[in-house]
């Protein structure tokens, strides 16, 4: 194991440990807020297999994100499902709607794949109006938070938590491995070069559409485990600004990492509402001028700058 | 026959908001490759400023025409010092830009004019047009005209000057063009600019129809990007046709497919886009381009 | 006792009162005795920013208060936020006001979905949910959330006048209906069909609906009148309302026309749609409208002036939201006045379930704030009035939904 895989490690599980020890120490609303970013940061890692690793271009991601949310709230509300199945149903479901969808998508480049996944998310609010019947209309369906299981006494909002931090942490590994490994580096050639990776043998059209699907899975996780986390589902929530700061959030978190969606989480869920505290008249033009500012400073995310800055560091060193 | 016309007519002056729009969007990809999101907030802003002119008594057309000259020195102004930084980041480092500026140009246009809607004036006659049963509103012609003339204008522009000649070979050939003494900076700037003035113009025939809030644009940025996407982004002239026949169609089948009525007309439209890029992945008028290995 | 117990006491003495007591001088939550602290949310930014207005309104009315005097040697602290209309922000800003900043109660929350989002938390946490900004029938149930309150009469309230109207006067009524697609369109939409009843509603002939992003609605318009309707419910923001108007007015459909309270306001949509295309409208009522001229000179509407000018100078004289917020502003007043010197969230919840017969004065004359133990729709009266071209000259009696 090289120097620099063994940082990496050690930071990893420090912040785990971290991660772990915030419920006994911050009030239960803090908690909340975090295990949004952990939600926000299991997306993020979802749409950036998709679009940094594979490069395909997704604004409409909040679509994935609508259906897992969906899905858990109509098992738990209409059969009674208990909430820990609804997780990996919306999971699979997102998988098959993600690889059914880039089937076609494989037609799209670039521009017309983004806009065409735009129109997606666009769509949403309006067809969850539509199935009134199943998805409450605008209405929307009201949850009960879960609470924790018998014997540990847990406030419902630590245990969501944990139950967050523990998805997180398996779907990251599961990422890493993925994206480390042979079919990792599938992914990425078919960005960088598509003709050359077909020519290598790499099955383009399957592995796009797979990696459509798993980002989906990903981001459909997110939104099960935010319809648990909020208790709450209706179509205004999953409007065409959510695909928009999903984009945001990989883009400043850095393409391309996996990292970088936790970096990205906690900037989507916190910035806003800093912006907030600095001007009451006008937050949103400040978060403009964030996002502005940032991309100045960090073209490449802030995994990019951390990993320029990290560069130079061992150049120095020497 | 009688409805199917009228609908057809809607969606005809709908369309034509809708393609205006798109035509900004259009001509922004085209000189920069890059989609700008803020292009409907840019509108907006432009329009706003337009109604102070008016409201501190300058007659219409000196207010038109010189909103149309201020929004095109902004467009300027915006992509020099806004866009220049991050020109050769990754493509979407500066899709983030914009979403940033359309963002800030949202929130400042309410703060600084409040979100109330604002009725905004027409050069064009009030009382409606009617042949036979079917009435055209005089503004509604009056805009598709306009949009028209505008298309007319930038298709001699690009085509016949010297300086179009020079925008287009810095947009194909940014390189090349460099080395023919292309200022290609300055050739991005100015993409703006037209396009920034194009919005302006598009915001102005909008305004009298949906009524000026900085809300006004978001909505049909959503079927400008379908307008664009059906007619092809690399045709001005199909953007154009494509937002007509998203007006068009998306009222037709409000009118006549029963079981999805107007719930679902905003699906419809959006469903056109991917059902057409699978035919056509470029757009119906737009380029297939093409790679070398 | 060993070294051990009493450094261990000493410590709890020393860090006991850190850990058990909550802010200085609180005497409930969020209360002290020179503070009331209250909380809200308003869509500030997003799709329906043009309601961010009653949250400044409401900001200048408690500055005024405050002004003043305060409550009972107590003054205003209101606390804000942005959530954008977006349920999931909602429930994070206030779970921040009622966990983090501690306030006494939740006041004025705008919007459907957004309060929906917070309603069995509210109740849960037992946190006064007060005057929800919603016309929504969902408020008023005090047996299974009794910690939630509305304020204003309900859509459904308004959509049952509309169709007694249509039943008593129109001798062949086929109705067409144009509605915004989301809870605010559907709930006026249930009121006119529960009005109507199983036979009446064969009367509606064609419903069209519209979303929010569209720029238009020309071509519903044109499907209405071609249905051959001749009574048009119209359940639209302003900014469609007077497209609706005007078009009617276009193509040749004059139809018995029922704008919704919503976009009521002479200035902000009549005038903009045409006042002669405006003649002969029909709406509910119950506040006075700031921009119809048999108001000039009441007192009322100048105090409110007045209180524009002075508090709140970059807000919009013609926009009904901010009499709207004044009102609801002085109803909280009044409640906070009858608590006296107990602001505990149970006494404020019990005083406001306790408002008799309260007489506002930009209220129409005639209409009074009135609650009880099961009744939590403190206003449920409404007026109806005809556009005659230059005001809304109300005629017949106030109906009272109340009394059914």
């Amino acid at each position: 194991m090289s120097r620099g895989q063994g940082w990496r490690r050690a930071i990893v599980l420090v912040a785990i440990a971290i991660a772990c020890a915030l419920p006994f120490l911050l009030s239960n609303f803090r908690l909340f807020q975090f295990t949004q970013v952990f939600i926000y940061a299991i997306a993020l890692l979802g749409l950036n297999i998709l679009t940094g690793f594979n490069g395909q271009i997704s604004l409409g991601h909040g679509a994935f994100y609508a259906l897992g949310a969906y899905t858990t709230a109509i098992m738990i509300d209409r059969w009674s499902v208990p909430y820990g199945w609804t997780i990996p149903v919306a999971g699979l479901l997102c998988l098959t709607a993600g690889f059914l969808f880039g089937i076609p998508a494989l037609r799209l480049e670039g521009l017309y794949l983004a806009l065409a996944t735009f129109a997606l998310a666009l769509a949403v609010p309006q067809i969850l109006k539509y199935f009134e019947h199943w998805t409450g209309g605008s209405q929307g369906i009201v949850l009960s938070k879960p609470g924790a299981p018998l014997g540990l006494t847990l406030s419902p909002d630590q245990w969501l938590y944990f139950v967050t931090l523990g998805v997180l942490i398996l779907l990251f590994v599961l990422g890493a491995n993925l994206l480390r490994g042979r079919t990792g580096r599938a992914i990425v050639a078919i960005r960088d070069n598509p003709i050359a990776a077909q020519a290598m043998g790499v099955n383009g059209a399957l592995y796009k559409s797979l990696t459509f699907g798993v980002s989906a899975a990903y981001t459909g996780v997110a939104g099960a485990l935010s319809a648990l986390a909020i208790a709450f589902v209706a179509p205004d929530a999953f409007n065409v600004f959510l695909s928009i700061t999903f984009l945001v959030g990989i883009v400043i978190g850095g393409l391309a990492s996996i990292s970088g969606a936790i970096f990205g989480g906690l900037f989507v869920q916190f910035v806003p509402n800093w912006a907030q505290e600095i001007s009451k008249a006008a937050p949103w033009a400040i978060y403009g001028i964030f996002l502005i500012v940032f991309m100045y400073a960090m073209p490449r995310g802030i995994v990019g700058a951390l990993r320029l800055a990290g560069a130079r560091l061992a150049r120095f060193r020497g | 026959m009688e409805i199917f016309l009228q609908q057809v007519v809607s969606g005809l002056a709908t369309g034509g908001i809708y393609g205006s729009v798109a035509l900004a969007l259009v001509m922004i990809y085209q000189a920069t490759d890059v989609v700008n999101f803020a292009q409907g907030e840019m509108a907006m802003f432009s329009t706003y400023l337009a109604w102070s002119m008016l409201n501190a008594g300058v007659p219409y057309w000196a207010a038109f025409f010189a909103t149309l000259a201020v929004a095109f020195v902004c467009g300027v102004v915006i992509e020099r010092v806004v866009i220049r930084p991050v020109e050769n980041a990754p493509v979407l480092t500066i899709v983030i830009v914009c979403i940033g500026l359309l963002v800030i140009l949202n929130s400042v246009a309410g703060w600084i004019y409040s979100y109330i809607q604002k009725p905004f004036p027409s050069p064009f006659p009030e009382k409606p047009i009617t042949i036979g049963n079917i009435f055209f509103g005089a503004h509604d012609l009056g805009a598709l005209g306009v949009t028209l003339l505008v298309l007319l204008l930038l298709y001699v522009f690009f085509r016949y000057t010297t300086l179009g000649l020079a925008m287009r070979a810095a947009a194909q050939n940014p390189v090349s063009s460099r080395l023919c003494g292309i200022r290609v900076g300055w050739m991005l700037a100015l993409g703006w600019g037209l396009a920034a003035l194009v919005g302006a113009v598009a915001g102005l025939m909008i305004a009298p129809i949906v009524f000026l809030d900085p809300t006004m644009m978001s909505g049909i940025l959503i079927y400008a990007f379908a307008s664009a996407t059906l007619g092809g982004f690399t045709s001005p002239g199909g953007a154009v046709l494509g937002g007509l026949l998203v007006g068009v169609i998306e009222n037709l089948v409000g009118t006549y497919v029963k079981f999805i009525g107007t719930e679902l007309k905003l699906t419809v439209a959006l469903a056109m886009i991917p059902v057409v890029l699978l035919v056509r992945p470029s757009g119906l008028f737009g380029r297939v381009a093409v790679h070398r290995v | 006792m060993t070294r051990r117990t009493i450094v261990a006491l000493a410590l709890v003495a020393a860090l006991g009162p850190l850990l058990f007591a909550g802010p200085a001088g609180a005497q409930w939550p969020g209360v002290t005795p020179t503070e009331i602290k209250i909380g809200n949310t308003n869509p500030y930014s997003g799709p329906a920013s043009a309601y961010g207005t009653i949250g400044k309104a409401l900001t200048a009315y408690f500055k005024k208060v405050n002004d003043e005097g305060g409550i009972n040697g107590r003054k205003i602290n209101f606390v804000t936020l942005d959530d954008g209309y977006s349920p999931p922000k909602t429930v994070e800003m206030v779970r921040r006001l009622v966990e983090q900043d501690q306030v006494a109660f939740v006041f004025q929350t705008l919007g459907t979905p957004t309060n929906s989002a917070i309603h069995k938390y509210l109740n849960e946490q037992k946190v006064p949910h007060l005057f929800v900004a919603t016309g929504a029938t969902k408020w008023g149930d005090p047996r299974n959330f009794p910690w939630t309150m509305g304020w204003q009469p309900t859509y459904q309230t308004e959509g049952h006048i509309y169709a007694q109207y249509v039943l008593k006067n129109v001798p062949n009524p086929k109705i067409g209906i144009l509605y915004q697609n989301d809870d605010y369109g559907k709930d006026y939409v249930k009121g006119l069909k529960d009005g109507l009843g199983e036979a009446g509603r064969k009367l509606i002939v064609l419903e069209q609906s519209y979303e929010v992003t569209d720029p238009t609605i020309d071509s519903q318009i044109v499907n209405l009148k071609n249905s051959g309707a001749n009574v048009f419910y119209n359940v639209t923001i302003p900014k469609f309302a007077v497209q609706a108007i005007k078009k009617s007015h276009d193509i040749g459909w004059k139809p018995l026309h029922l704008l919704n309270n919503v976009s009521a306001s002479v200035d902000v949509v009549l005038k903009p749609a045409g006042l002669e295309a405006s003649r002969d409208l029909i709406t509910a009522l119950y506040l006075k409208d700031p921009t119809d001229p048999q108001w000039k000179n009441d007192q009322g509407m100048k105090d409110w002036l007045a209180f524009m000018q002075k508090y709140y100078p970059e807000g919009n004289t013609k926009d009904a939201f901010n009499v709207y917020a004044y009102t609801v502003a002085q109803g909280l007043v009044h409640v906070l006045k009858q608590c006296g010197n107990d602001l505990s969230r149970e006494n404020v919840m019990r005083q406001a379930a306790n408002i008799k017969n309260l007489s506002l004065p930009l209220l129409l004359p005639g209409i009074k704030v009135n609650t009880g133990p099961t009744d939590f729709y403190p206003i449920e009266q409404e007026q109806l009035a005809r556009f005659d071209g230059e005001r809304w000259a109300l005629f017949g009696e106030v109906h009272d939904a109340g009394k059914k």
